[in-house]
């Protein structure tokens, strides 16, 4: 069970969370304008990486903040964690 | 016959404290300190149960937890019974009753033991192959496998013991108390670190705190009592915390493990009332050192099975630390020098050897020596080729093993016996290294796994670790402590240490017989009666993978996980097929190490405690007045109020009546809450709901459907507008959670720009409601200086008021058709407010409804409820919504999904009334609609959702989605149902004053 550094409140236990699916997917600005097909990319279009993953977190038994976080899915390893609209630290 | 083989002088037993204990009906006798294992020996028993499969007699096999024969069912019948638990386990106390488990009628005569005779009727892969065809016999055979396979029998009473959860962390945990896990657990707190340290049995000290001979010494004193001064210093450090009789279960990613702590299950029954039997400890620890030892490995030849035939380590346990001898002629069998540390314990506790057959033709050590001082016959290069004795063993066969160890030569030599020690050499105990994700590598040398990369901060050391020798253990612990601690030095630098064991070995995965495989009885895993045939059986046709063979001859799939024989399983595979070892990997071991109870996995969560109940501050006045309840999520809500004997069906249909003949009333207060402000509060709601919400005036109420960016509906409510800025939105009771947390998720990470806050008030303010025909009479009567009058308080508005000096909110809108108002109180104060509506509207003959009501009232208006008549496939046009979705609105989430090629399809399932020929026909909620009986197969067209008698219409009513359904009305269609066809007939879903006149009546 992971240990998740809240960017917020500090390290608390994986039970405290909910995963959010994949990080960075901006919602089109105007969907009107969009085909079927791009329209579909952004609905259902996921990336599943076994290795670094960016996804999305929220602190949904603590603060209620959505945040963002590195994570290599081979390992589990959590590279990295921040704050929404932050730039990913790491590659 | 009973026999007494205690010897004398045992580390752990107390000989003045005799215990009690029945054992399969009988009583015996053992001593404070015993295992059950331990003192069955003492009495000369090993028969102890049957095999799964061929229901073989078995004996007590091992010492520890990796036993896999000696499975016994504890107090029988009682509300303590547990079965499954290992004989080699369980500290026996005064009053103990176990019995046999996998054997009927009795452990001595077993019907099932006829399997053993029609073995070769039962290969690997029997039960799929047999039983699988043709499935519908499956019942019946599986009602026979159930009844001979035994796996004991499950309480049928509520578990009387308390259980627990705490949570632990530390700095270190190390896990096992054997030589290297004491080294570790005082180095790592005398170096400052909170350290923990667990073991699973009762006693500290591991293997070596009996290994009490001069030819092991560490400082020029016996390794054992070394080792107890160790732990007398270990017990007096602050930082460090010891718990004994705790088993680490798992061990999870990040340094996460749980492990039970037994607290009373080694006393009497009477003592253990009122006490914590058991507590699940979670753990999160910064470091984890694994020093959880090894487990010898048994040597796979015909008939290697039979009571008496333990391991050998085991037999040196139970004379050095219980006292007992396993066998009075006994013969140990061996392959490298472990047998002969047994056979120097065993003479010097006066315990006869009668032999030893070791695989290995060239031996020299310093142990060997000794035992042959000792006049035992050493048969080098030979090997054991067959065993007799039924319910014990009585004699070996053993023959010379060729040079390449492939075959056997010579001839056959029979050795008579009662107790036969095998030892394989030792496998590194990697269970919960590997549940942690590290990855093994194969050692060739010693043919074993050992951990190669650790996935967390953790390290193994010790015998766990591939070191299985004094000196190496105390050579390199010591070591790979510095480094891991990042400590200058321990105090182990300088130890002198005396090891008289050699590490030859000669490893043979299967020994050779002068009999074909086929023709023997080779056993690999001993609980689920796996054999070496079965495994060449698999790979002859065609398994390859470890996992397959595994679960095609399920070895390695008992209680015990394979502990023993799953390496012997990888040997026999790389050797049939060729492949190297190592390339193999190796099976997964999951979570539990060893069994766990349901009770440590619920703690105190049992009973009324199990689950979350919510309830609404008027809860206390439905209890009062007999109301049933419903579950709605973690809600209890009151489903309806029988009075005087009634069904349910006869309370609705009076409560429904009375709604909207006079007067009803609702508790409403689940419905989820939200309170929304900010300056963009209103372009918000713009986004969220389907409607516009702009220009909703301040203290005007209005109807939102929510959607997923699919465009599937996903909530719905009435949203009031208090302020200029200032919203209370209302959401359906199961929704409540995840639509706040969807808002959040959009104003968080999509739109944070916009200048708005979310608060929860579900829980702060209650929901009465008052609906019919004279709802405003008693409002009125309830708050006298509100105006009512429907010019100043028309249908979908809102006003602030007060009862009394108490502050409320009253919203004029309706969910049942009615005219219908809502006071919205804090919640404290909800019950008198309900009292005082119900004395208010006792003259209009006020009639509490409940859900049932409520849904049947709704169902009438053609109002959907999310989640019944929709399901996440369902847009707002499906649903005949078209007016809510608004065409002019840029964007809302949602909409751009509304004209995707598959939503805009005409043929979807659509919402629709449904009216049966006949009007006292009510139909199934479920059940499926369809338009044509005779085409095959029957094309399915949808399914009702929502299905009520309607004592205002007087007559069946029903609500349901079918497949093209807007354009079907007046149309016939058939509800098929198991005896009978339901004729209904397609119409508009709205069933009771379209024109919507009552709400203003
Ligand atoms: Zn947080």
């Amino acid at each position: 069970m992971f240990l998740i550094n809240c960017p917020f409140c500090g390290e608390r236990e994986q039970s405290e969370f909910k995963a959010g699916g994949e990080a960075h997917i901006v919602r089109p600005k105007q969907p009107t304008e969009l085909s079927d097909d791009q329209w579909a990319e952004y609905l259902f279009m996921r990336k599943n990486i076994k290795g670094i993953q960016f996804e999305r977190w929220n602190h949904i038994h603590g603060c209620r903040k959505w945040f963002n976080m590195v994570r290599d899915t081979s390992n589990d390893e959590i590279k990295a964690v921040y704050k929404m609209g932050e730039k990913p630290p790491v590659k | 016959m009973t026999k007494n083989l205690r010897v004398k002088s045992s580390k752990l037993v107390d000989e003045t404290y005799r215990i009690s204990f029945k054992f399969n009906g009988t009583t015996y006798y053992g001593f404070k300190g015993d295992t059950l294992a331990s003192a069955l020996l003492a009495n000369n028993i090993h028969l102890v149960g049957r095999s799964f499969k061929y229901h073989r007699p078995r004996g007590i096999m091992t010492a520890g937890s990796e036993e896999p024969n000696a499975i016994v069912q504890l107090h029988n019948g009682t509300s303590r019974t547990e079965p499954n638990v290992r004989a080699t386990e369980i500290e026996i106390y005064e009053g103990l009753v176990a019995s046999s488990q996998n054997c009927w009628p009795s452990v001595k005569f077993d019907i099932g033991g006829i399997n053993n005779f029609l073995s070769p009727l039962l290969p690997a892969g029997f039960y799929y192959k047999t039983f699988m065809w043709p499935a519908s016999f499956w019942e019946k055979y599986e009602y026979f496998i159930r009844k001979s396979a035994g796996l004991g029998k499950s309480p049928d009473v509520p578990d009387p013991d308390i259980y627990e959860h705490k949570y632990i962390h530390c700095d270190v945990l190390v896990i096992g108390a054997g030589i290297s896990g004491i080294i570790a657990a005082k180095t790592a707190a005398k170096n400052g670190f909170k350290t923990l340290l667990v073991e699973e049995k009762s006693y500290l000290g591991g293997s070596t705190i009996y290994q009490d001979s001069e030819f092991f010494k560490i400082n020029n004193q016996n390794s054992a009592s070394w080792l107890e001064k160790e732990i007398n210093e270990i017990k007096k450090i602050e930082n460090l915390e010891i718990k004994t009789r705790t088993s680490v279960a798992a061990f999870h990613g990040y340094n996460f493990l749980l492990a039970r702590e037994n607290l009373t299950d080694h006393l009497p029954l009477e003592q253990r009332e009122n006490k914590t039997r058991q507590r699940l400890l979670k753990i999160r620890a910064k470091k984890v050192i694994t020093a959880t030892g090894s487990i010898e490995r048994p040597l796979i030849f015909d008939n290697n099975d039979r009571p008496g035939i333990l391991l050998s380590s085991a037999i040196k346990k139970y004379a050095d630390l219980f006292g007992v001898a396993c066998g009075e002629k006994n013969i140990l069998f061996t392959n490298n020098d472990s047998a002969y540390e047994t056979a120097i314990s065993l003479i010097q506790k006066g315990i006869k050897v009668q032999a030893i057959i070791d695989n290995r033709e060239e031996i020299d050590s310093k142990l060997i020596k000794e035992t042959e001082k000792n006049n035992i016959k050493i048969y080098k290069g030979y090997t054991i080729v067959d065993t007799f004795g039924y319910k014990r063993i009585n004699s070996v066969s053993i023959m010379k093993l060729s040079k390449d160890g492939q075959k056997v030569i010579g001839s056959k030599e029979n050795i008579s016996c009662d107790s036969l020690g095998i030892s394989g050499g030792w496998t590194p105990a990697v269970h919960l290294f590997t549940q942690s994700g590290g990855k093994l590598k194969f050692r060739d040398d010693d043919q074993v796994f050992i951990p190669n990369t650790y996935p967390s901060n953790q390290i193994s050391i010790g015998s766990c670790n591939g070191d299985f020798t004094l000196d190496e253990i105390l050579i390199n612990a010591p070591k790979l402590l510095k480094e891991f601690l990042n400590i200058k030095k321990t105090e182990y630098e300088n130890i002198e240490i005396y090891s008289a064991f050699n590490k030859s070995k000669r490893n043979i995965w299967l020994l050779p017989s002068y009999k074909i495989v086929g023709k023997t009885k080779s056993f690999v895993d001993f609980q689920n009666d796996a054999t070496a045939k079965d495994i060449k059986l698999a790979l002859r046709e065609g398994f390859r993978s470890i996992e397959h063979v595994k679960r095609y001859t399920t070895t390695g799939m008992g209680t015990d996980q394979g502990k023993l024989g799953n390496m012997h399983a990888l040997g026999i595979i790389s050797e049939t097929a060729s492949s190297k070892m190592g390339e193999l990997g190796t099976t997964t071991f999951r979570p539990p190490y060893t069994p766990l109870t349901f009770g440590a996995i619920v703690g105190r969560n049992v009973g009324k405690y199990f689950d979350i109940t919510r309830k609404t501050p008027i809860h206390e006045w439905h209890v009062e007045n007999k109301a049933e309840f419903e579950n709605v999520g973690q809600w209890k809500r009151a489903w309806y109020y029988p009075q005087n004997g009634e069904n349910m069906h006869e309370a609705v249909q009076r409560e429904s009546k009375a709604a909207r003949d006079s007067a009803g009333i609702l508790d409403a207060s689940t419905l989820g809450k939200i309170d929304i402000q900010g300056t963009d509060a209103s372009e918000f709601l713009n986004r969220v709901y389907t409607n516009a919400w702009s220009k909703l005036e301040i203290g005007k109420c209005r109807y939102g459907l929510m959607l997923n960016e699919d465009g599937m509906v996903y909530d719905d409510g009435v949203t009031t507008r208090l302020d200029e800025n200032h919203y209370i939105m209302t959401t359906t009771t199961g929704g409540a959670a995840t639509v706040l947390g969807k808002l959040e998720d959009y104003l968080q990470t999509e739109w944070p720009e916009l200048d708005v806050y979310l608060t929860s008030v579900t829980d702060h303010y209650a929901t009465i409601s008052v609906c019919g025909p004279n709802s405003k009479k008693i409002i009125q009567k309830v708050i006298p200086e509100i105006d009512l009058s429907d010019k100043d308080f028309p249908h979908m508005s809102f006003k602030n008021s007060k009862i009394g000096k108490i502050k409320c909110r009253v919203m004029r809108i309706s969910f049942t058709g009615e005219q219908s108002y809502e006071i919205n109180i804090q919640a404290n104060y909800a019950k008198s407010v309900w009292e005082n509506c119900m004395e208010a509207g006792k003259e209009f003959n006020i009639t509490p409804y409940g859900t049932e009501t409520m849904h049947l009232l709704r169902a009438e208006k053609g109002f959907i409820i999310a989640g019944q008549d929709t399901d996440a496939t369902m847009t707002p046009i499906d649903l005949q919504m078209d007016w809510i979705v608004s065409k002019k609105k840029f964007d809302f989430i949602g909409k751009r999904s509304l004209y995707r090629s598959d939503t805009i399809r005409e043929d979807r399932k659509q919402l629709v009334g449904l009216i049966t020929d006949n009007p006292e026909e009510i139909l199934e909620e479920g059940a499926q609609i369809v338009a044509d009986m005779n085409k095959t197969p029957i094309e399915m067209l949808g399914h009702v959702t929502s299905s009520y008698f309607s004592p205002n219409l007087k007559k069946s009513i029903a609500l349901g989605v079918v497949k093209g359904g807007k354009n079907m009305m007046g149309q016939k269609l058939i509800i098929p149902m198991e005896k009978k066809q339901i004729n209904v007939t397609v119409t508009d879903p709205v069933f009771l004053d379209k024109e919507n006149k009552r709400l203003n009546a």
